[in-house]
């Protein structure tokens, strides 16, 4: 793009995609700030009219507001916090040369493989169930009785369905990074006198900063909008204990055919993804130079 | 406090054999060089000294002590990378002090002592860089001063200046050397260029396919070659090697000539060839000459040598100047 005359002709060139993009966000965005600000519930048809702040005050005064914010951070925390955490160690035990390595990698990252829904159900029917569940027949082999994680621990069962969904994407980043690291460095802080955790935290973890921030930044866009999972174990209960504010937008719409409220929600959560992403992006900053 | 002894060191990966047994002494002190084409196993050599590659068999003492068994860390021994291996988030001043933490030393002795590398090696003004922001042979600096700030018994470089250009290589030879006149501690280099090899090193270990072809100073490689493989490896332009008859009437299988060897004359000589590249440095005139019999050669000339490519000349190797090899390249 040396010229100026090569510059203009490819704003033009480009410019049609560009258009395209804006009007795929902004339409969809207008549509739901304009419903917001309206009366518009699907069960009384040709009653809408505009009432100003109304849907906020009401979404932001439902009793479930507060709770599924506090359940939302909840979840995404502590799906970030199993998958970086568990994302680094499997990474590195994969690492390992060992026997059959490409098969164990495989089956390391086939859970990214299954659509979320199905995950959930086999792991509602096939682990959690206290009566048929793996979980609850090893419980009462050991003469023990069987936790019904959905509705004992309804949040943290959900919690650990989603990192079992998320833990292959967050190893496989880690382990692409953790082979670009520069052998002879490894030799040089082995030389240095740096055993193996001092090498971990001097030179492997500063190395995988990048990748870490990364795997953050992806997985807490796509973690705020869980959804599926929720809706086929816990339908968001008991009561609000697992409600997310996505699953919150979604009663207000479609159980309680409020397109106005849901609208409103689906602003504030919209304004909320904006808020983590610019805390995001600042943290980015800091590692990417 | 550095000797060296290596005892039929062995090394294989898998099945290959890559170094089928070593017996070497390094004194303490000496600045010895590894040489020899790529592939030859004096990396892998160097890696069996530091630690970093564990011996099939045999034994390396360092000061008498074995220290074939034992971690990287404990042999007291620091090495430089051909990649320098900087640690890339760290500054300067922490890579340099990164050995000496590990070590668990007080700090204050820490920044004595990086203060000290720092002078020596002249990276006062950039110790709170990072290693990204310098520059080839700065970030070779910082290398080798993570290297002296240990104290190690013995140094190992394992092709140092391969990465930095040639002007730069010329002025980090001359440092390296100077600092191992400072330091007086064994230095292990090693490169596959001859010409580091000669000007820097005290004794030169020229190696082949894993084995040791000779081991002897510099001038002894080059006046006293042991065969025909080390007298084609030492000397640059490498040494003129001729068969057939103008062997045979001196009685060797393969007579050698270097190029600075050539007596050079328009009017007479024993051989007769073509100029045809000539490759005037002002110092020195290189002629590369096809002779008659089909042998391609070079001569070196001192100073200006006025030639035409093209141009016929006559040469005659100088007398008591001619090494002689037998049919298994052994020197006669």
């Amino acid at each position: 793009m040396a010229t100026l005359h090569q510059r203009s002709l490819a704003r033009l060139m480009v410019a049609p995609s560009v258009v395209l993009l804006f009007l795929w966000m902004i339409v969809p965005l207008g549509m739901t700030l304009w419903f917001s600000f309206q009366r518009y519930n699907l069960l009384m048809p040709g009653m809408e009219e505009f009432t100003g702040l109304g849907n906020y005050r009401y979404f932001l005064s439902d009793p479930g507001f507060w709770i599924s914010l506090q359940n939302t951070l909840i979840m995404v925390g502590g799906i970030l916090a199993i998958t970086v955490i568990g994302g680094i160690a499997i990474a590195i035990l994969i690492d390992q040369p060992i026997f059959g390595q490409g098969y164990v990698r495989i089956l390391v990252i086939a859970p990214f493989f299954v659509m979320p829904t199905v995950s959930a159900l086999v792991w509602k029917n096939m682990f959690m169930n206290p009566v048929n569940g793996l979980l609850g027949q090893v419980s009462r082999a050991f003469g023990a009785q069987p936790v019904d994680w959905l509705s004992q621990y309804p949040l943290f069962s959900i919690i650990v369905i989603v990192s079992w969904q998320w833990l292959p994407f967050a190893t496989l980043i880690f382990l692409t990074s953790l082979q670009s690291l520069d052998s002879e460095q490894v030799e040089a802080a082995e030389m240095d006198g740096a055993g193996i955790w001092a090498r971990f935290t001097n030179l492997t973890l500063p190395h995988m900063g990048r990748a870490i921030t990364v795997v953050i930044l992806i997985e807490t866009i796509f973690l705020l909008s869980v959804f599926a999972e929720i809706l086929v174990t816990t339908n968001g209960g008991p009561g609000y204990q697992t409600t997310t504010l996505t699953y919150l937008v979604y009663t207000q719409a479609l159980l309680q055919f409020d397109v106005g409220g849901a609208s409103a929600g689906g602003i504030i959560a919209v304004i909320l993804a904006n808020i983590v992403a610019f805390f995001l992006m600042r943290m980015i900053g800091k590692t990417l130079d | 406090m550095g000797a060296i002894t290596l005892k039929n060191v062995r090394k294989t990966f898998g099945e290959t054999e890559v170094i089928p047994g070593v017996d070497l002494t390094i004194e303490d002190g000496e600045f010895v060089v590894f040489v020899g084409p790529s592939g030859c196993g004096k990396s892998t050599l160097l890696r069996l000294i530091a630690g970093l590659e564990d011996v099939t068999s045999g034994q390396i003492l360092i000061d008498g002590r074995d220290v074939t068994g034992e971690a990287p860390a404990r042999r007291g021994l620091a090495m430089v990378f051909q990649s320098y291996a900087l640690y890339p988030h760290m500054s300067v001043r922490r890579n340099i002090a990164f050995p000496l933490k590990m070590a668990g030393m007080p700090q204050a002795e820490q920044e004595k002592r990086v203060a000290r590398a720092a002078e020596i090696l002249n990276l006062g003004p950039y110790l709170d860089r990072r290693p990204g922001q310098l520059s080839g042979g700065q970030r070779q600096r910082v290398a080798i001063g993570r290297a002296i700030v240990r104290e190690p018994s013995a140094f190992l470089f394992d092709e140092p200046l391969s990465n930095l250009d040639a002007a730069l290589r010329v002025n980090m030879r001359v440092e390296i050397s100077e600092l191992h006149n400072n330091l007086k501690t064994t230095m292990v280099y090693v490169t596959h260029d001859q010409v580091e090899a000669m000007t820097m090193a005290d004794k030169i270990v020229v190696l082949r396919a894993g084995r040791i072809e000779q081991v002897g100073s510099p001038l002894d490689l080059y006046h006293k070659p042991v065969n025909q493989f080390v007298a084609g490896f030492i000397g640059s332009p490498n040494m003129n090697f001729l068969g057939g008859a103008t062997a045979a009437r001196r009685g060797a299988h393969v007579i050698g000539i270097r190029p600075e060897d050539w007596v050079i004359s328009r009017t007479e000589g024993r051989v007769k060839g073509k100029v045809t590249v000539a490759e005037h440095l002002g110092s020195d005139t290189y002629l590369h000459i096809t002779l008659e019999d089909g042998n391609h050669i070079v001569a070196r000339s001192p100073g200006e040598f006025p030639v035409t490519v093209g141009e016929e000349l006559f040469l005659t190797g100088a007398e008591g100047r001619i090494y002689k090899f037998d049919e298994q390249g052994l020197a006669v």
